[in-house]
């Protein structure tokens, strides 16, 4: 077999796929690889002689299924939407010196006013008026999330998609703690 | 006998145009240019519609120097496979010179349609600005503009009968531009604007699908809710062509009421598409219009799931064009096949589109609708496998088929039952589709299903072959037997040099030939490029390397030639090295 002297090239593979998806099962080596052709970049696994009648191989390969990028975007944004839309975006609310949590559908919401304002209704506060510069200026309260990777963000910097995409959980904080956030 | 020669000679040159105007194809336009000076001098001061499948092939001035009172013309831009990521995005396919060109010759220009362009605001404007008489554009797989650019030609166009947007990637500044066109604009037939992701102003766009009463085709977006589709439908009963937009909504309303009686008035369309947002509980409402539909398109629906989906086809008993994904499976499938008996072109996408699962449809979906449809001319099927068996079958019920493009998941799988390769299965294909003009081939497949295609593809213009073939034979084979070839995209095969080189002649009666990770070399190329001045060899190199320091026997990564009049490219960008 001729895959102990294959150079696995993999790590460096061009590949279209999902990031973190591991291709373990043996690609289907093409015909043409068999005879020793060196190429300049990267290629498929040489250790698939083996497996002739796996049926299920994906190989990740640019352009391959050969799908159009405008149908690519549309089926993934529908796919966003229907997870989400079918799931809900349930997130916990807390707010410093508050009893209890509440929980809120994120997915309700179009904008970042509209969260606003149905906080300030919920927990029966006022928020300041956001700024890049100086986040919620004029009052002690400052929305923040939980992002996917676990940091604390201030609500507002990113575009609203891109926040009900990542947004784990929300907390209201107040007093000394918001102010070291306004002096970032 | 003498004066009958004479006559013969004489024909008035109003005689020979009207003639011609029966002769609507580019294609004849061209073969009757041919025949002799006078009838080459007739045709160019008449032909109207222009047709250009390369715009690197010619330049605009030449065009309007043969051409000076063409009215419309066809552009074509990227190479296709720019339509899969192979191609970088500023490859070239500008539309801007042409536009500047046609401006400057003071072409009358009507109608300008465009494939794979880049399209800038700047050139609609353009567009807008310069051509009173304009009535129709057309932008398919275009980009490089925005919804600025679109106000500028409601606004500008005052007698648009066609605005007609096809999956491009437009940047939506959310600036009203539908509201841009003016109250006294009623002229248009056709407006599609599917591709656009923002919301438009649903009032402005009642009140014109209201005023313009010629109106055959409207496609709206996603942002357009059902509610207002309903009242659309009320005003434009006339409709043949309908693109939904969002299809979602609570069927026990007044709102959904209203959509079913409105729908149930619209006893032309004939034509159906949209659904990019739509829930199931709501097809119910196209029931009326299916057994009048022709066209039927629901391949960007996902979440319709077979049982819903073959409820909807088994009323479309006169469909002759249907697109689906694959999630209606192979029994789907045999519905169409049992009630669609008028169906010519099937296309049957995958709702996965990166391939990682599995498809629901295999070679048993296939073999079914060859069966049940014997009309079945064009087919593009995704699928997770294939057997030489079904595509023998398939090549016997349908000996009509145009276009036949299959898709395995896996590029090189074997015959799921034998295990052989799938080259008597695409050989019987060839040998009984005597019509045969566009081809894509997928699967385990050898130097022996070339042989074939050389042998048997006569009449075949455009071929598609990716990791396929075993030598430079499979090539050969191809570039001598198909004598109509005008396109051939390859990639990821094992042909070289010997087989690029064999017959130079050939690439220019072909539109382009385009060769990815194959074997061929940069010495092989630049000796193409230096016999051949009438083919721009382009090299497409992304990793910025320095020309220097290519070596004559290193692989090319990418090759793009084309037949040319106008030599090398001035717009090339610095990754794309024209020998």
């Amino acid at each position: 077999m001729a895959y102990e002297n294959d150079m696995n090239l993999k790590a460096t593979e061009l590949r279209l796929g999902l990031p973190g998806t591991i291709d373990e099962s043996q690609i289907k080596e093409p015909s043409f690889l068999k005879s020793n052709n060196k190429r300049s970049s990267g290629d498929m696994d040489n250790s698939a002689n083996e497996d002739e009648c796996s049926p299920v191989p994906k190989a990740q390969v640019v352009g391959w299924p050969p799908v159009r990028s405008y149908r690519k975007n549309v089926l993934q944004q529908q796919k966003k939407n229907f997870d989400s839309d079918v799931l809900g975006m349930y997130v916990k609310v807390s707010m410093d010196g508050a009893p209890y949590l509440r929980k809120i559908d994120i997915k309700v919401y179009k904008n970042y006013p509209d969260l606003l304002v149905a906080l300030e209704n919920m927990f029966k506060f006022s928020i300041g008026v956001y700024s890049e510069r100086e986040g919620y200026n004029g009052s002690e309260y400052a929305p923040t999330y939980e992002d996917k990777d676990g940091d604390w963000m201030l609500v507002g910097d990113v575009p609203w998609d891109m926040f009900v995409n990542s947004c784990k959980r929300l907390r209201i904080m107040k007093g000394s703690e918001v102010k070291g956030l306004g002096c970032l | 006998m003498h004066s009958f020669q004479s006559m013969l000679n004489y024909f008035p040159e109003e005689v020979l145009e009207h003639v011609f105007d029966f002769l609507t194809s580019h294609r004849d336009r061209n073969a009757v240019s041919l025949v002799c000076k006078s009838w080459y001098a007739v045709e160019r001061f008449s032909r109207e519609k222009v047709f250009v499948g390369n715009c690197y092939a010619i330049s605009p001035e030449r065009l309007i120097a043969r051409f000076p009172r063409f009215r419309s013309l066809t552009l074509k831009g990227k190479p296709h496979f720019a339509d899969f990521n192979l191609v970088p995005n500023d490859w070239g396919g500008y539309v801007q010179p042409w536009i500047e060109s046609i401006v400057r010759g003071g072409v009358n220009l009507e109608e300008l349609r465009l494939k794979r362009m880049l399209v800038s605001d700047e050139s609609l404007e353009l567009l807008a600005t310069f051509f009173p008489n304009f009535k129709s554009l057309v932008l398919v797989s275009c980009e490089g503009f925005t919804t600025d650019g679109l106000a500028a030609i409601a606004s500008n166009c005052r007698f648009l009968r066609e605005l007609d947007l096809q999956e491009n990637e437009v940047e939506d500044r959310r600036g009203q531009w539908l509201s841009c066109f003016p109250d006294s604009c009623t002229s248009l037939v056709s407006l599609n604007f599917t591709c656009l992701k923002g919301e438009v102003n649903l009032a402005s766009l009642e009140r014109l699908v209201a005023r313009c009463r010629n109106l055959r085709s409207l496609r709206v977006n996603n942002a357009v809710p059902l509610d207002a589709l309903q009242r659309i439908l009320a005003q434009a009963p006339q409709l043949v062509d309908l693109g939904t937009g969002s299809f979602v909504h609570d069927p026990d309303t007044e709102s959904y009421n209203k959509l079913e009686t409105s729908m149930q008035k619209c006893t032309s369309i004939t034509s159906l598409s949209g659904f990019l947002d739509v829930s199931a509980r709501c097809l119910p409402a196209v029931y009326p219009i299916c057994g009048q539909l022709t066209s039927l398109n629901l391949s960007y629906a996902p979440g319709i799931y077979s049982d819903e989906l073959v409820k909807l086809i088994c009323y479309c008993n006169r469909l002759e064009r249907l697109l689906v994904l694959d999630t209606i499976g192979d029994k789907g499938l045999g519905v169409v096949a049992s009630s669609c008996k008028e169906l010519q072109e099937l296309r049957v996408f995958l709702s996965d589109v990166y391939g990682i699962g599995n498809t629901a449809v295999t070679e048993e979906g296939l073999v079914a609708i060859s069966a049940g449809c014997p009309k079945l001319n064009s087919i593009l099927y995704f699928c997770q496998q294939m057997t030489n068996e079904a595509l023998i079958m398939v090549a016997k019920n349908c000996p009509n088929f145009i276009r036949f493009r299959l898709c395995t998941l896996n590029p090189t799988v074997p015959d799921a039952i034998t295990m052989q390769p799938l080259d008597e299965g695409f050989g019987a294909i060839v040998k009984s589709c005597k019509d045969l003009k566009r081809l894509s081939i997928s699967g385990l497949l050898t130097d022996q299903v070339f042989l074939y295609i050389g042998r048997y593809a006569k009449q075949l213009e455009m071929l598609s072959i990716a990791f396929a073939g075993d030598s430079d034979k499979g090539m050969l084979c191809v570039l001598n037997g198909c004598k109509k070839l005008k396109k051939l995209e390859i990639r990821d095969c094992p042909f070289g040099n010997v087989a690029l080189l064999a017959d130079m002649g050939k690439y220019e009666t072909m539109r382009s030939l385009w060769m990815s990770s194959c074997e061929v070399t940069f010495g092989a190329c630049k000796t193409l490029a230096r016999k051949m001045p009438r083919l721009n060899v382009e090299i497409i190199n992304e990793n910025d390397q320095i020309e220097a320091s290519f070596d004559d026997k290193q692989k090319v990564e990418k090759m793009y030639l084309y037949r040319t009049l106008v030599g090398p490219r001035k717009d090339a960008p610095g990754f794309v090295w024209t020998l």
